[in-house]
């Protein structure tokens, strides 16, 4: 399968990206490792006019401990992302998620900033950081703006990335020591997740993302709530699917989905539960 | 679009289309056909090849992202006409059976041992995630990887 037509441009930097992307509209998209991309155009599910070629920009490749929280940037790869010592030590949930995204083929070409702009629902990252309480940071023609991980996701592969914009570092707050699990249920290896959990709980406090149970990553607002007011994990747990809206599709239906994430959340909470 | 990649140590100059795959760039431009296509969705891994030394599935990378790399193909391990020792491992071991994604588990194999010299058994089951065999051979795969990395047949 070949992609149909397109122009090519190869941006020597972030700024040249952008004024590319802005000169072609929205006919013109970024690349970057292409691993979320590609596919959709091979399968002529996407058919930009322009590719603007970003995955030499490598100083937009870098993990960095801020303080409060880690800094990567967006052209960070996801083998890059799973065996960094800063981000196994400081957010280990993350560098867990990126070693279950696809396969080691995939990580070596598959980026961090790629994963989340694609805001598909059934990936691991976007889910991961959202429960992690991310911030994203976006690079436009007028200037850079910050973007909480919770206002990002707007439905199926929408992200608030306006077309002229460029996501350029992702900042996770560190972790502090806090409990967490990673929970990706597939029923082959390097598959997408049926349904997927992100869970942390520590530091007087939790956060509990789904994987693939809707058009957007879910953030679990009413299991935190819960755990807060001191229900229990299976208590909490079986709240797990009351804020999500999956679909049916040819993996499971919408009512195995459910069942999913209510299992998933409470082995999720007991493993993060120290 | 002009491109300049080193394949197998040979620098080709090469004028593709842009929506020309690395895949299609080495059977077809270079008649390097031993990277096999399989599922053409980067799920088998039979086109697995090195970019700049480690694997990727190359029916997901553009020829033009590896304008200026270096691409090592299934062809390019023997070097004075000896095998390279994983495919030797694979011969020893009889680590394939139809062969056809032997090409994509060699080039994964090794570089999973660059990354992680002396895996355990789960570790290159976990490691050949990427890469299907149809044919199920994955035991005699495995033990081929792991005889490799004991430098041993």
């Amino acid at each position: 399968m070949i992609p149909s037509l397109f122009d090519y441009k190869r941006a020597s930097s972030a700024a040249e990206a952008i004024s590319l992307v802005s000169e072609y509209g929205e006919d013109a998209k970024f690349l970057a490792g292409g691993h979320s991309l590609l596919p959709l155009m091979k399968l002529r599910l996407a058919a930009p006019s322009v590719l603007v070629d970003i995955g030499r920009l490598k100083d937009l490749s870098y993990i960095t401990d801020a303080g409060s929280y880690i800094a990567i940037g967006a052209l960070t790869r996801h083998m890059d992302v799973e065996t960094s010592p800063i981000v196994k030590q400081h957010v280990p949930l993350l560098a867990c998620a990126a070693g279950h995204v696809g396969d080691p083929q995939v990580r070596h070409r598959g980026t961090i900033g790629g994963s989340i702009a694609h805001a598909d629902s059934a990936s691991d990252l976007p889910a991961t950081t959202l429960a992690l309480g991310a911030t994203y940071v976006v690079q436009g023609a007028s200037g850079t703006r910050e973007i909480a991980a919770t206002d990002f996701y707007k439905g199926f592969l929408e992200s608030a990335l306006q077309p002229d914009e460029m996501l350029t570092e992702i900042r996770v707050p560190k972790m502090n020591g806090a409990g967490w699990s990673f929970q990706k249920f597939n029923r082959r290896a390097q598959d997408w997740a049926i349904v997927g959990v992100a869970a942390w709980r520590g530091n007087g406090g939790s956060g509990v993302a789904l994987v693939n149970m809707g058009s957007t990553p879910v953030l679990a607002t009413d299991v935190a709530t819960a755990l807060a007011s001191g229900a229990s994990v299976a208590d909490a747990a079986e709240l797990a699917a009351a804020q999500a809206d999956p679909q049916s599709d040819l993996n499971a239906s919408a009512e195995y989905r459910v069942h999913l994430a209510k299992v998933l959340v409470r082995r999720a909470l007991e493993e993060a539960t120290k | 679009m002009k491109i300049s990649v080193t394949v197998n140590g040979q620098t080709h100059e090469s004028d593709v289309e842009p929506r020309t795959l690395l895949v299609q760039y080495v059977r077809e431009d270079l008649g390097l056909t031993g990277t096999n296509i399989g599922c053409d969705t980067s799920s088998c891994g039979a086109c697995s090849l090195h970019l700049d030394g480690e694997a990727v599935k190359s029916c997901t990378v553009l020829a033009v992202q590896a304008d200026g790399s270096q691409v090592t193909t299934i062809e390019g391990l023997v070097t004075d006409g000896k095998m390279h020792p994983m495919q030797d491992a694979f011969m020893q071991n009889h680590g394939l059976q139809c062969g056809f994604c032997t090409p994509g588990m060699v080039m994964a194999g090794i570089s999973l041992l660059n990354e992680n010299p002396n895996p355990t058994e789960d570790e290159v089951r976990m490691g050949l995630e990427g890469n299907l065999c149809r044919c199920t051979g994955y035991h005699n795969i495995v033990q081929s990887i792991l005889a490799c990395a004991k430098g041993g047949k």
